[in-house]
C-alpha cells in the first residue's frame, strides 16, 4: 500500500520535473529571440523611422514607405479576404454541414491552412504579375488574401458551430428565412469570435514575407500606387538585413521590431474581443 | 384510481363536469407518422387541436410529444432525415405537402422552447425582429406593439425601462417570458409551448401558467409538459403519449378523473413502469 502510494508521488514528480523542463526549454528560446530582437530593435528605433523613406547605403533614413506600403497591401488583403473567407465559413457551418461539396471543402481549405506561403508566392506571380509582366501592390493584397482566406473560414465555422441549434430553431420559429437566421442572429451571436478570426488572420498576414517577394516586390520610393511595386516591412527587412551595410541592419532590426510590436498589440485585442463577447 | 389523490391534482373547482363549449378544430391530425432516419417517432396519430383551446401532451421521456409539436410548424424539416407522413390540416391544407411555405407557416404557428432563447439583441429588438419579418410598421407603431407583447407576457412593468438592454442579461424566468413575447408580438393563429416552465422556479412557472390562461381567449394553445399538475391546472384537453403513439385523448377532467385507459390512468398516479 505505502510502496504503492510513495511509487505514485515519485512516477507523479518525474512527469512534474519533466514537463516543466521541456516548457523551460522552449521558453528559453522564445525569450532568447525576443531578448536579442527587442535589445537590437530598441536602440534602432528613432522617429526618423516614421517619417523618412528608405535610404540607399551610407546615407540616413527611415521605413516611412515600407510602414505605409504594409499597412496599404495587408488592409487591402483584409477586405478581400473577409467577405470571402465569412462567405464560405457560413456555408460550412449552416449550409454544406455534413455533405459531400462541404467535406471536400474542409479538407482543401485545410491544405490551405497549412500551404508553405511561398507557395502562394508563386501562385500569383505565376497567374498575375508574369501575365501583367510587373510587380504591384494589388499582387502583394492577393497573395496575403489568399493566405488569410482558410484561417478566416476556419474560425468562422468554428464559430458558428458554437452558436446553439435552439437559438437557430427559436429564430426559424417566428418565421425568418435562413439567410435573416444567420445574418441577424447567429452570426451576431458570435461576431465577436468572427473579429478575432480576422485580427489573427491580419497578425498573420503581417509577418509574410515569401508571398510579397514575388508579388509587391520592394519600392525605394513612397507610393500609394497599388498598381506599381510598393515598399513593405518583410521585404525590406529581408533585404536590408542580409546586407552589408551596418546602417540597412540597424533598420531591419527596427522593422522586426514594429512587425512584433504590431502582431502582440493584435493577438492582445483579439483576446480581449473574444473575452468580452464571450462574457456577455 | 384513488379518487382523492386526482381530486387533489385538479384544482379547477367545476373538476369533473364536462363544461366546456365545443370548440372548432383548429388543426386536424390524420394519420401522422414520423421517421428519424429509420426509427420511426410518431405511429399513426390522430387527433384535433381545438380553436382556443389549451392541449396538453403528457407521457414519459421520449414518448414522442415534442417531436409532435415540432411537426405542427415543420420545424423537423431543418434536418435532412427527418420526415413525417399523413395529414396535419391547418387553415384548409395539408402543412406536410412539400410546397408549402415554411416561412409563412411558421410567422402563423408560434413556438417556446424549453430553454430560454433571447436573441443577441436587445429587449426591444428581440420583440421587433419578428414582427419586422412581415409587417413594416412605423417607429410609433412598433413601440406599441413591443408594449403590447410585453404587456401580454407580465413582463412590461419588469422591461419598460430597460427595453434597449441586452435580453441575455435578463434572469431566466424573464428570459422565458420575454421569448414568449417575442412569440406572441408577430400574432401567431396557434403558439406551440414545448416544456415552457422545466427551466423555471415556481414564482416564474406560475407566471407563465397566468399567461396561458389568459393568451387562451385569442389563441389556440398546444403546450407539452412533464408536469401533471401544470397539465391538469392550464389545459383544456390532454393527450397522453407513449413510445410514440396517442393513448388516450380527451377532456382534461376526464383524463385525469376518467380515464378510459388502463396506461393513462397508471402514468397519471405515479404506477407508471
Amino acid at each position: 500500500m505505502i510502496d504503492l502510494y510513495t511509487r505514485r508521488v515519485a512516477v507523479n514528480r518525474f512527469n512534474l520535473v519533466m514537463s516543466l523542463a521541456t516548457m523551460g526549454f522552449g521558453m528559453f528560446f522564445l525569450l532568447w529571440i525576443l531578448g536579442v530582437l527587442f535589445y537590437q530593435g530598441f536602440t534602432a528605433l528613432s522617429p526618423s523611422l516614421f517619417t523618412q523613406m528608405t535610404p540607399p547605403p551610407g546615407s540616413a533614413g527611415g521605413l516611412a514607405n515600407a510602414i505605409v506600403g504594409s499597412v496599404l497591401i495587408v488592409v487591402v488583403a483584409t477586405f478581400i479576404s473577409t467577405p470571402i473567407g465569412i462567405l464560405a465559413g457560413i456555408y460550412l457551418a449552416e449550409y454544406g454541414k455534413s455533405g459531400t461539396i462541404a467535406k471536400s471543402t474542409r479538407f482543401i481549405n485545410d491544405i490551405l491552412l497549412s500551404a508553405p506561403s511561398i507557395v502562394i508566392g508563386l501562385f500569383v506571380y505565376t497567374i498575375y504579375v508574369a501575365e501583367v509582366n510587373h510587380f504591384s501592390g494589388w499582387a502583394g493584397s492577393v497573395a496575403l488574401g489568399l493566405i488569410a482566406v482558410p484561417v478566416v473560414v476556419r474560425t468562422t465555422e468554428n464559430m458558428l458551430l458554437l452558436v446553439p441549434n435552439s437559438l437557430r430553431e427559436a429564430a426559424v420559429a417566428l418565421g425568418a428565412p435562413m439567410w435573416k437566421v444567420i445574418l441577424m442572429v447567429t452570426l451576431k451571436a458570435v461576431r465577436g469570435g468572427v473579429i478575432t478570426g480576422i485580427l489573427l488572420a491580419v497578425a498573420r498576414m503581417s509577418g509574410e514575407t515569401a508571398p510579397l517577394l514575388f508579388t509587391a516586390l520592394n519600392n525605394q520610393f513612397f507610393s500609394l500606387n497599388m498598381n506599381a511595386p510598393m515598399a513593405n516591412l518583410p521585404v525590406v527587412i529581408f533585404q536590408f538585413a542580409l546586407s552589408p551595410y551596418d546602417d540597412w541592419r540597424v533598420l531591419a532590426w527596427a522593422g522586426a521590431l514594429l512587425i512584433t510590436l504590431t502582431v502582440l498589440v493584435i493577438n492582445i485585442l483579439a483576446r480581449s474581443v473574444f473575452r468580452q463577447s464571450a462574457v456577455r | 384510481m384513488n379518487e382523492e389523490a386526482t381530486q387533489q391534482l385538479v384544482t379547477r373547482p367545476q373538476a369533473a363536469a364536462s363544461t366546456l363549449p365545443p370548440a372548432a378544430p383548429k388543426m386536424t391530425i390524420r394519420n401522422l407518422d414520423f421517421y428519424y432516419g429509420k426509427f420511426q417517432g410518431l405511429k399513426n396519430i390522430n387527433l384535433e387541436i381545438g380553436e382556443r383551446r389549451v392541449t396538453a401532451f403528457i407521457g414519459p421521456s421520449g414518448c414522442g410529444k415534442s417531436t409532435l409539436l415540432r411537426t405542427f410548424n415543420r420545424m423537423y424539416s431543418l434536418y435532412p432525415g427527418q420526415r413525417a407522413t399523413g395529414e396535419i390540416m391547418f387553415n384548409g391544407r395539408n402543412m406536410l405537402e412539400s410546397r408549402v411555405d415554411l416561412n409563412m407557416l411558421r410567422a402563423k404557428i408560434g413556438m417556446v422552447f424549453q430553454k430560454p432563447t433571447p436573441f443577441p439583441m436587445s429587449i426591444y429588438d428581440n420583440i421587433a425582429f419578428g414582427v419586422r419579418l412581415y409587417e413594416s410598421l412605423s417607429q410609433r407603431d412598433m413601440d406599441e406593439r413591443v408594449e403590447w407583447a410585453l404587456t401580454k407576457a407580465a413582463m412590461w412593468d419588469e422591461a419598460k425601462d430597460k427595453l434597449k438592454q441586452s435580453g441575455m442579461a435578463l434572469s431566466g424566468g424573464q428570459q422565458q417570458r420575454l421569448c414568449i413575447a417575442r412569440a406572441v408580438a408577430v400574432k401567431p393563429e396557434v403558439l406551440l409551448l414545448d416544456e415552457p416552465t422545466s427551466a423555471l422556479d415556481p414564482i416564474s412557472t406560475a407566471k407563465i401558467e397566468e399567461l396561458i390562461t389568459e393568451l387562451k381567449s385569442d389563441y389556440t394553445i398546444a403546450i407539452v409538459t412533464h408536469n401533471m399538475q401544470q397539465a391538469a391546472r392550464v389545459s383544456d384537453y390532454t393527450a397522453y403519449m407513449y413510445l410514440g403513439e396517442l393513448i388516450e385523448f380527451g377532456e382534461t377532467d376526464q383524463i385525469f378523473l376518467k380515464p378510459k385507459r388502463k396506461e393513462t390512468e397508471d402514468y397519471i398516479t405515479g404506477r407508471f413502469g
